[in-house]
């Protein structure tokens, strides 16, 4: 038990906008009392054995459990919580309303006030939870379902800067270690092999760099580039260059992102850049943003591994922002897809 | 009924999709087939366009559907990362299926025994030439045969 948490503001966080079950409970917007994430639950045991998976049925199964755990190691009750925040999309709407229903419940039960959380934006606020964040900040945001750039006033007031036009950076990442036969996840894989590899061996395109004020990203080109590489390696009987491939994939890949992160920084005089999303754990992005910002006198912040992947300890800390301001959602909140 | 189109390019694979989206009726069903990079998020975001969607159209791969607004209700599923048929229940596919709006599913060929409903199968393969696509329909009932005979007559 942590008595004295009850004095603070104290949100529960609900998560199951895709593949995670995910509930934590957080005080005063910065200190995390509990972090659940289903599938890392040693205990498989209570579930059959099952690791929770896209299907909503899955977060069904687990969801329940994944809350009642968040409060016992937070060592509180349901009638200590201020509000509950939930994501509310953009995901797979089947997955988000079991999320979404559990909260609804759970606030009208116990009457307290929901609020309802965006996934990116919740992304971003991890960084909130382990950073003394110092704004005006960008924060990109990418991970396999998203590759955002966002413009940060304060940790309230933001604004969406670019998006991708069609693949996830981490979604090409996946799909290039697919081809490439270096197993899933793709982001991890890449990051590894790319070590021994030549960067420079192939040139990859990087669409839309040295365009200014043009913070939108595209990956689809690049993945067709590599695979149109591997398809004439292969027509022509050579041994395909892994490692040299990988990492000139992964260079393209850095490249476009640094480029337009740095260009969003300097346009918006960002005193401070985070990183968040599971891309937030390549190796090779973070070294080349630092490098870069460093030379500008620019921050870089990315939250630690457990907090880049989908989690509910940053949906507790952005839905406090929220409840601060006295946004809450009413009891027909609904689950949006995008 | 089988045709093939060849395109030269990604726009042109993006605005045959159009085409297809402009002529498509409420309830329709398209299923769309080809490795990765052949075209298919190209495709289909020719068909939200020919649908009047305005906003992006980003891959679905990781959310596994995108739900747009145009003339229509567009649902945009990709099912590369599911395993089995009920996985496919779970996500709820079969409401969307027998919905008013017109529904694309990329990778629809990793379930053969589900998708047996009425519907358009359109796969796509590499030509000769690295840009080159073979974009190949087929339509079994009526209302889709229809369709590909105004498409063929369009393009």
């Amino acid at each position: 038990m942590v008595p004295a948490a009850k004095d603070k503001t104290l949100i529960l966080g609900i998560e199951t906008s895709c593949d995670e079950t995910a509930a934590a409970v957080v005080a005063d917007g910065r200190e995390m009392l509990s972090n659940i994430i289903a599938s890392q639950i040693e205990d498989h045991k209570k579930f059959g054995g099952v690791v929770p998976e896209i299907a909503s049925r899955k977060h069904l199964e687990t969801a329940n459990d994944v809350v009642e755990r968040a409060l016992t190691e937070a060592g509180i009750g349901f009638a200590d919580l201020s509000a509950i925040a939930v994501t509310n999309g953009p995901g797979l709407v089947g997955a988000l309303l079991v999320g979404v229903n559990i909260a609804k419940t759970l606030a009208y039960a116990l009457q307290k006030p929901l609020v309802a959380v965006n996934h990116v934006m919740s992304h971003v606020a991890a960084n909130y939870l382990v950073h003394p964040v110092q704004f005006p900040a960008v924060c990109l945001v990418a991970s396999g379902g998203h590759t955002s750039l966002l413009y940060l006033l304060s940790r309230s007031e933001t604004q969406l800067l670019g998006t991708t036009r069609d693949d996830a950076a981490g979604e090409a990442f996946d799909k290039v270690a697919r081809v490439l036969e270096l197993g899933y996840p793709g982001g991890p894989a890449i990051d590894k092999i790319a070590v021994d590899g030549n960067p420079d061996a192939f040139k990859f395109p990087r669409a839309f760099s040295g365009q200014d004020q043009n913070f939108e990203f595209s990956f689809s080109g690049l993945k067709s580039a590599v695979i149109n590489t591997l398809h004439n390696l292969e027509q022509r009987g050579e041994v395909i260059p892994k490692a040299d491939i990988a990492a000139s994939f992964q260079a393209a890949v850095v490249d476009i992102l640094v480029e337009k992160t740095r260009l969003a920084a300097e346009s918006k005089a960002a005193k401070t850049v985070l990183l968040a999303g599971g891309v937030a754990a390549n190796r090779q992005l973070r070294l080349s943003l630092q490098e870069n910002l460093t030379r500008d006198g620019i921050v870089l912040y990315y939250p630690p591994p457990e907090l880049c992947t989908d989690n509910a300890a940053m949906v507790a800390c952005a839905g406090y922002d929220l409840y601060k301001r006295n946004e809450f959602a009413g009891l027909d909140l609904n689950a949006l897809s995008i | 009924m089988d045709t093939v189109i060849t395109t030269n390019s990604e726009q042109e694979t993006e605005t045959l999709g159009q085409t297809v989206g402009e002529l498509l009726f409420p309830g329709a069903v398209l299923l769309l087939d080809g490795n990765l990079g052949a075209g298919k998020t190209a495709f289909a975001r020719g068909v939200a366009r020919g649908l009047g969607v305005t906003k992006p159209v980003q891959s679905p791969t990781f959310t596994i559907l995108y739900a747009h607004s145009g003339r229509l209700a567009f649902y945009h599923f990709d099912l590369y990362r599911l395993e089995d048929e009920q996985e496919l229940l779970d996500i709820g596919i079969d409401e969307y299926l027998d919905d008013e709006g017109v529904s694309l599913v990329e990778w629809a060929g990793k379930f053969p025994t589900f998708f047996t409903m009425p519907s358009m199968y359109i796969t796509i393969v590499r030509g000769q030439g690295e840009d080159v696509r073979e974009i190949k329909f087929s339509a079994g009932e009526e209302r889709y045969r229809q369709l590909l005979t105004e498409l063929l007559a369009r393009s």
